[in-house]
């Protein structure tokens, strides 16, 4: 009784309990009350894990490019459950990117983003944004090698913009350097912009999906017309309407209990995420790598051509969040249900396995030579068997000037060029000899690297690599050319067919000196 | 009051009944007016300071930025070798720590021939490893390489190794830091010569008599 007492008396100061209880109930379409429905709300307690994780962390960590590296470490060894809030911060974000995702392909798949929740969506749009910016920055809070390096490459990216590069370059940095500075606009971001900005556009998100009410499930067929359809919706809300809580509401808490259990588990079984090496730049024996989010990027930038990297880098992000954005303007109305919504399925199919497999391909970087692969992997002694000792020094070559790096042999070694075990099938002994001297197909010329013993050595081992002995490539000009000539010979009498050797040699010895 | 505002033209809202024009045009209202101006005005005012604290890193002149750095002995690089030099960044300040550090690549070429690359890749700026058997530098990024005189070698870069400026002062070798290498921020002078050499008159100062014939590398000297 005393509580009620009590309860009662807050209630008539604060006022807004009623309010809260008509939101709480209103009533929702008894066709979303759907497990497909729970991704936003379990969103939304994320950020509530992250911000609580992340309050705790900030009572030690030191936002100092002195002290930044050593506090996290500080964390993991020696403050008490340091390491699990630390691991529970990385994972929840991780679990956060997924889950926003996931919410936003399945509104696009449902069409939930067309009138009258266009303005819902864009505020999605910014609210996915600002879930990146904050795993971005919160990436540079983690102030190891990978964080310095990554900041270099945000650095070298601005400094692609035209005219106002070197300018963005000292603003994102704080600075002409990496440093304090930079650490301390990024924690900046990190705790207090972006994170005010996300909770304030959840709450705008929220509201907005009260305003509307969350929407119907989609039928084939049931077209969405600005004319009728908030009629037909308050009709269907009315008819089969359910109290969002509990009818609708049991399935969110389900799925958000079982989404903050998966975070917990995953953050005990494999812990936190670093800190790896300290942010010494003159450490660079390491090869700097982004967080998962942003490992499909890292791959994008190593195949992108030279010349389209800075177009692409500055013109398709634009692109990309403009067509974001303008989605519900420009298809607002018509068809919601994805079986008659082709062109929506593809493009969902196409992005995601885009990124699907340039994010594998971020996990094992094929574009990047292996560093130490020329003195730490072996050549196969299957390939040393039977072979002369001028074709041994070619292995000896092989390995000494590092092509292990990026060729491989029996599958071990770098994957920036192909692999070297049946080089020989493919090229002839004059191509391999061009190839090796002068480079070409992005491959740097040696010639400069590589004196005419180790050269012949070298080429003379490749030689002796043709896969299953397959047959040695030949050069079928060659053929044609000599049966053309025998041809001549027979016609005009071998006098002219000795002559016109010698006239192709000079001609030859003339193209070469004009270069 | 009402019959001021009767001509036609002095204000916007004309169609308004006479009653409706005296309730726009009360003290009240025209305080309100005022006192949102005010605000306005104050605002404008105190954004100047502000957005300026903001836009501070940016509004420095590049000329301003950096300044001759120490590498240390000429001694330290032996002709035709290249190596890797440690240097703090004359623009570190006091919360830099071990970041206010960095790394460059100096190649002496000959007695008084020397290029010092920066760190950063031209690509993407990740720190580019030095491999002198095949005489190439290697990015662990995305793979760009680039020949010994920082010329690119092949891999996404557009161009060669950042490179900084550099002195010979008596004995010691002195290079031009400021900005952390970008596209935009280089290190050096805007065209990059293949080899760097200063005028004699700067580098005069060096011991003439242990000068030798210039031995650069030659290809097959390893």
């Amino acid at each position: 009784m005393a509580g009620l007492k009590i309860y009662k008396w807050i209630e008539h100061r604060l006022g807004f309990v009623p309010t809260l209880k008509a939101a709480a109930e209103h009533p929702t379409p008894s066709n979303n009350a759907s497990w497909w429905y729970v991704f936003g709300s379990a969103a939304t307690v994320l950020l509530i894990l992250q911000v609580v994780t992340g309050i705790l962390l900030a009572l030690v960590y030191s936002p100092s490019a002195n002290e930044a590296w050593t506090s996290l470490n500080y964390l993991n060894h020696n403050i008490a459950l340091g390491w699990y809030i630390r691991a529970l911060h990385g994972w929840g974000s991780d679990f956060m990117i997924a889950i926003v995702l996931i919410h936003l392909v399945q509104v696009f798949l449902f069409g939930s983003f067309k009138y009258p929740r266009e303005l819902t969506w864009m505020v999605g749009v910014g609210l996915l944004l600002l879930t990146l910016g904050m795993a971005f920055t919160g990436q540079v809070m983690r102030f190891d090698q990978d964080a310095y390096w990554g900041l270099g490459i945000g650095a070298s990216i601005c400094s692609r913009v035209p005219f106002v590069g070197a300018k963005l370059v000292h603003l994102l940095l704080g600075g002409p350097i990496i440093g304090g500075a930079t650490l301390s606009r990024f924690f900046t971001l990190h705790v207090f912009v972006i994170p005010g900005l996300l909770l304030a556009g959840v709450a705008v998100h929220v509201l907005m999906v009260l305003q509307h009410g969350v929407s119907d499930w989609p039928m084939p067929g049931r077209l969405v017309r600005r004319s009728t359809y908030e009629r037909e919706y308050h009709e269907l809300a009315q008819k089969t309407g359910l109290p969002f809580v509990p009818d609708a509401a049991w399935k969110d808490a389900i799925f958000a209990a079982a989404i903050i259990l998966a975070v917990m588990a995953c953050a005990f079984f494999f812990g936190p995420f670093g800190p790896s090496g300290q942010p010494d730049p003159t450490i660079i024996q390491t090869a700097p790598k982004p967080d998962f989010a942003f490992l499909w990027i890292y791959a994008v930038l190593a195949f992108l051509p030279p010349a389209l990297e800075t177009p692409v880098l500055l013109v398709a992000p634009v692109l990309a969040i403009a067509g974001m954005l303008l989605l519900p303007l420009l298809a607002g109305e018509g068809e919601r249900h994805w079986a008659r919504r082709p062109v929506a399925v593809l493009s969902v199919s196409v992005i995601a396995v885009t990124i699907g497999i340039c994010t594998r391909l971020g996990t094992y970087t094929p574009w990047s030579p292996v560093m130490d692969a020329w003195s730490g992997d072996a050549v196969p002694v299957k390939y040393m068997h039977d072979r002369t000792p001028l074709e041994r020094e070619g292995a000896m070559v092989l390995q000494d000037k590092q092509c292990r790096n990026c060729h491989s042999l029996d599958g071990i070694g770098g994957m920036r060029g192909p692999a070297l075990d049946a080089v020989a099938a493919r090229m002839t002994e004059d191509q391999i000899v061009r190839q090796v001297l002068q480079g070409g197909g992005n491959m740097p010329a040696y010639g400069n690297a590589l004196n005419p013993a180790e050269t012949k050595a070298l080429v003379s081992f490749l030689m002796t690599l043709r896969g299953k002995d397959l047959e040695p490539a030949v050069d079928a000009s060659r053929e044609l050319l000599l049966e053309h000539r025998m041809g001549e010979a027979a016609e005009t009498g071998s006098s002219t067919a000795i002559t016109t050797a010698p006239q192709n040699g000079s001609n030859a010895v003339k193209a070469g000196d004009q270069k | 009051m009402s019959e001021l505002l009767k001509y036609p033209g002095e204000s916007k809202n004309d169609t308004l009944s006479p009653e409706g024009k005296a309730a726009a045009h009360t003290r009240r209202v025209f305080l309100f007016k005022l006192a949102v101006g005010l605000n306005a005005l104050v605002g404008a005012v105190l954004a100047v300071p502000l957005v300026g604290y903001l836009l501070g890193p940016a509004a420095k002149k590049r000329s301003n930025i950096g300044a001759w750095v120490n590498l240390g002995s000429l001694g330290d690089f032996p002709v035709g070798q290249t190596r890797l030099a440690d240097f703090r960044s004359p623009m570190a300040v006091f919360d830099d720590g071990e970041t206010g550090k960095t790394s460059c690549w100096v190649r002496r070429i000959s007695e008084q021939a020397v290029q010092v690359f920066a760190i950063n890749c031209a690509h993407l700026g990740c720190p580019v490893r030095w491999f002198a058997e095949s005489k190439l530098f290697l990015c662990p990024c995305h793979g760009g390489a680039y020949y010994e005189d920082g010329s690119r070698a092949s891999g996404p870069p557009e161009r060669g190794l950042f490179e900084y400026r550099t002195r010979i002062l008596g004995d010691s070798l002195m290079i031009y830091a400021g900005n952390l290498p970008t596209l935009s921020t280089r290190a050096s002078c805007t065209e990059k010569p293949l080899i760097q050499i200063e005028p004699a008159s700067e580098v005069q100062t060096a011991s003439a008599n242990t000068a030798e014939p210039a031995t650069r590398s030659t290809t097959w000297q390893g």
